[in-house]
């Protein structure tokens, strides 16, 4: 048998290969492209320190076929960048930063441009306006066999906006609503934590969709470190020994890692035993085994976390807010932690109640700010999720479901290297030391709903039994008396005396009164209580008492009077009226 | 004074402390015995099982006082007039009236009956005085023994052999109007199930032995555990009770001989401490080697909670509730038929009754 072996370029081996990458049904390629475009944007604003406006258009051009337009105020591209950025598979300026990016391989809108072509064969518009300079529109297709961007037009064009980039492609896809997995959706989760980002997104339907910007400070860039060499693997330290520019081993490994100065260095390289003056590109294989080896028995300072973008735990509440108006929320972001040499991070939160009605908690697993909308069950967020025991804090949950509320939980995970189980970023791995994290941070989520709900429930039941007692009690009063066929007895005072109210009454007898006061509340009452009669107290019409009355104590107010008294009932200045039983709340102020 | 009169006192007096107390300014309160198993006590003079000291207050503070003094209230006013008219009515009929009452009806009977107890502690008189009749009619009796009853319409004499058919003598509500006339009877049997009962007097049980025999119909009611009571003070006659081999029978035994918990308030009148247990105990199924169920989760909480109740605090039930958890069984009293229709009255009952000393050897 003959066989024909062929190089096949990258482009070629996407062709073949669409949903490796996310491509892989109609509805998803239509939700992957967005996100390719979106994600660029948002990205591109970080790094220039620019509060995102995006606008993301979806059109239907035939049956089965979509026009979409992603338009950012970004800080545009150079034009000679913009053919190999959109036309140029694993070309990219991240790929060999560490540093948390939405992006990571240059791969992303490249194949966006390739599945339009692969799909209409119509090339993908472009344009681009960098600050200070022209906006300049091309029509690119991907050469696949080259993997090099074929010009098919170019052209500079008037553009009002300073600057910004705007994307155009033509695509077969699906546009599907009300679902988890949705453009709409995805922009949703995408506006939660991306709080300084205001998308406005059209649908095919011309229906405009607004996620409003409610943060006005755009986040801290993360900062670029070097590789931890706790988290290095023998194949990329070859390569960095091959194609470092330090003379010796020493200068190579304080150079090219964080975390190893002189003495570190020093102490692996006795560890590993090789001489500190051996040139870097000399080692052997097994050398490099053993420098590997020298850096796992060596303890190191973890990796600096600067380079970690979190969210925040007040923006992430206020996000909450603003996308689900629920009756309580709650969000926490944990201190970084590392794992295999990564920094990562873990933020979670929840929305409880208000007009949140679904019965099953919605999750929103996001990584380095991307929503995840696929693969719900197989990822370690949902597995941490699931192992907390919600009943605890008194959610509904079947053993290995998530749990049964009216709450939507955030899950957030920042990393250099964020552990996605396949390149189309839809799942995070089972890392054990992320899994414990989003545990940590839910549970506190937890504890304070839990805190939130009980508090809730106790008001209530206060309320409601108050209320039912105002009614009893007076029934109880009027049979009663009935029963033993005597003047109707006034509850007024037993009633404020269960309510821990300020309890006043009158009695007069031949010309003297008595007021009596009750403080049957637990705080110290300065009042000023008012008679008055139209013959008069003590020489004038109107008197007042000033008097100071504790928790529990009464105090007695007796005067001569003469005629009639004109108010009906004592009049008390100091107080507020659900506070005061008996007497009646007047404002005289003299 | 007749007793309807002082009981209404009893009862107005209560009344009047909620409106003193009311009137006061206070938050009313209402203190009574604690209905719990572990507020009671036996009384050595009478021999039954009574109420201790322990009280608890109820007060119109927390929603469950307040609403059972607005439901005393009104009872307290309904059962008012009732005595005033000369009526009665009855418990179920109590439960209905309240539905007139807004907020101080009752959700469920449990919850009148329970208050009508309450108030019968309270006043120390029963509710057959305020004229609440029970609502289960009384069991049957059939021996020989005639009795007077001084019915609605006149004065009757029955023989409760001669004079009723099979169903026997119907017990009335109130047994104290019943007067004892004459009676051959050297015992008293009294029977947890009905199938049982119909056996004992299709076999001539009662002739045969001169044995008066009770149906208790479950949980017996107040005045069948009178009648038995009467029978055994009044008559000098021996009493036995004869129910299945399981917890909830055991129970049935226990408020015959020493007293109900619900009713401890009336033992001394209700209670016969001298009534002697037949069985079926569960050292029965062995020795017999009866067909058993298995025992339930609620039978083994009942058996357990049996053996904390100090009613049954003696070494003949320790040792018999310990042995039927070790069995895990439980036989009803039919259980006995496996050797026939006759040999509960031709073997068990005759071995067991001359072994406790009823029947003469």
């Amino acid at each position: 048998m003959s066989s024909k072996h062929r190089e096949i370029s990258i482009a070629e081996f996407f062709e073949k290969n669409k949903h490796i990458l996310g491509y892989s049904n109609p509805s998803k390629a239509l939700i992957t492209c967005v996100r390719e475009a979106v994600d660029n944007s948002l990205d591109a604003c970080e790094e220039a320190g620019i509060l995102p406006d995006i606008m993301v258009k979806i059109s239907k051009t035939g049956e089965g076929f979509f026009r979409i337009v992603v338009e950012d105020n970004g800080p545009g591209i150079e034009r000679d960048q913009i053919p190999r950025v959109f036309g140029k598979l694993l070309y990219g300026s991240r790929f060999h930063a560490i540093k948390q990016s939405r992006g990571q391989q240059g791969i992303g809108i490249s194949s966006a441009v390739l599945y339009a072509q692969i799909t209409t064969g119509k090339p993908t518009v472009v344009t681009s306006k960098v600050e200070g300079g022209k906006a300049y529109r091309f029509e690119l297709l991907i050469d696949t066999k080259k993997n090099e961007p074929e010009i098919v037009s170019e052209r500079e064009v008037e553009w009002f906006s300073p600057h910004g980039t705007r994307i155009e492609l033509e695509i077969r896809g699906s546009y599907v609503k009300e679902r988890k997995q949705s453009v709409y959706e995805y922009l949703k989760e995408t506006s939660v934590v991306n709080p300084h980002a205001r998308i406005t997104f059209i649908t095919p339907d011309g229906e405009v969709h607004d996620f409003k910007r409610i943060s006005d400070t755009p986040p801290e860039p993360p900062k670029e470190i070097k590789p931890h060499p706790h988290g290095i693997e023998i194949g990329t330290l070859m390569a960095m020994l091959k194609n470092t520019k330090a003379r010796d081993l020493k200068n190579f490994l304080k150079t090219e890692f964080v975390r190893v100065g002189d003495k570190i260095s020093e102490e692996i390289l006795a560890k590993a035993g090789l001489p500190a003056s051996m040139s870097p590109s000399s080692l052997s294989r097994e050398d490099a085994e053993r420098l590997i080896n020298a850096f796992r028995l060596t303890d190191l300072l973890p990796p600096p976390v600067d380079c970690l973008s979190p969210i925040g735990e007040s923006l992430i509440m206020k996000s909450l807010m603003e996308e689900y108006s629920p009756e309580f929320v709650y969000a926490v972001t944990r201190k970084p932690k590392v794992y295999s040499g990564h920094p990562f991070l873990v933020e979670a939160g929840i929305a409880y109640g208000g007009e949140i009605k679904e019965d099953k908690v919605s999750l929103l697993r996001f990584a380095n700010k991307i929503p995840l909308l696929y693969q719900q069950s197989g990822c370690a967020l949902t597995q941490a999720v699931v192992s907390v025991n919600w009943k605890n804090y008194g959610l509904q949950q079947s053993k290995n479901e998530l749990p049964v509320a009216p709450a939507v939980i955030l899950v957030h995970v920042a990393s250099t290297n964020v552990p996605y189980v396949s390149e189309s970023k839809e799942a995070v791995a089972a890392i054990p030391e992320i899994i414990e994290e989003v545990r940590l941070a839910l549970q506190e989520c937890g504890r304070r709903l839990k805190e939130y709900v009980e508090r809730k429930k106790s008001i209530q039941k206060r309320k409601k039994k108050e209320e039912e007692l105002l009614k009893i009690i007076p029934l109880l009063a009027e049979k009663i008396s009935e029963v033993v066929e005597r003047e109707k007895v006034d509850a007024e005072k037993v009633i404020a005396r269960i309510m821990g109210k300020v309890y006043v009454s009158r009695e007069v007898r031949d010309g003297r009164a008595v007021v009596v006061i009750h403080n049957f509340s637990s705080a110290r009452r300065r009042l000023r209580i008012y008679e008055m009669c139209d013959g008069g107290i003590n020489g004038d019409r109107t008197a007042k008492w000033d008097v100071e009355v504790g928790p529990g104590e009464e105090c007695r107010i007796e005067y001569e009077f003469k005629g009639r008294h004109i108010n009906r009932k004592p009049l008390v200045e100091g107080i507020e009226e659900e506070m005061l039983a008996g007497g009646e709340v007047v404002k005289l102020g003299y | 004074m007749d007793i309807e009169q002082k009981a209404l006192k009893a009862l107005l007096r209560i009344a009047e402390s909620i409106y003193e107390q009311l009137k006061n300014g206070e938050i009313p309160e209402i203190e009574i015995s604690t209905r719990t198993k572990y507020n009671i006590e036996f009384n050595e003079e009478s021999e039954v099982w009574v109420y201790g000291d322990r009280t608890s207050t109820r007060s119109a503070k927390t929603l469950k006082g307040a609403y059972m003094m607005l439901r005393m209230a009104y009872v307290m006013g309904f059962i008012k007039e009732q005595l005033k008219v000369n009526k009665s009515s009855t418990l179920r009929e109590l439960y209905y009236i309240s539905e007139n009452w807004g907020m101080a009806k009752f959700n469920e009977q449990a919850d009148s009956d329970r208050l009508i107890e309450d108030l019968e502690i309270l006043t120390a008189f029963q509710r057959e005085h305020f004229h609440i009749r029970p609502e289960e009619d009384g069991a049957t009796v059939i021996g020989p023994i005639r009795i007077r009853e001084e019915t609605r319409r006149g004065v009757r004499e029955i023989h409760c052999q001669e004079d009723v058919g099979e169903g026997g003598y119907q017990i009335p509500v109130n047994v104290d109007r019943l007067e004892f006339v004459e009676h051959d009877a050297k015992f008293v049997i009294a029977i947890e199930t009905g199938g049982m009962r119909d056996r004992l007097v299709e076999n001539g049980f009662d002739e045969e032995f001169d044995a008066i025999i009770v149906h208790l119909k479950g949980q017996p009611a107040r005045s069948t555990r009178r009648l038995l009571k009467r029978l055994n003070t009044e008559l000098g006659l021996p009493v036995v009770v004869f129910t299945d081999g399981d917890p909830w029978s055991y129970r049935i035994y226990a408020s015959v001989a020493y007293g109900s918990i619900k009713s401890a308030h009336l033992s001394e009148y209700l209670a016969t401490p001298a009534a002697k247990f037949v069985g079926i105990r569960p050292s029965d199924i062995v020795k017999y080697n009866l067909p058993s169920d298995k025992l339930n989760e609620q039978d083994v909480k009942a058996l357990n909670a049996i053996l904390t109740d100090p009613r049954f605090d003696s070494d003949f039930w320790r040792s018999e509730v310990k042995l039927q958890l070790d069995l895990g069984k439980k036989s009803e009293q039919q259980a006995l038929a496996k050797y026939g229709l006759d040999y509960v009255t031709d073997v068990y009952l005759p071995e067991r009754l001359t072994e406790m000393g009823i029947l003469k050897a």
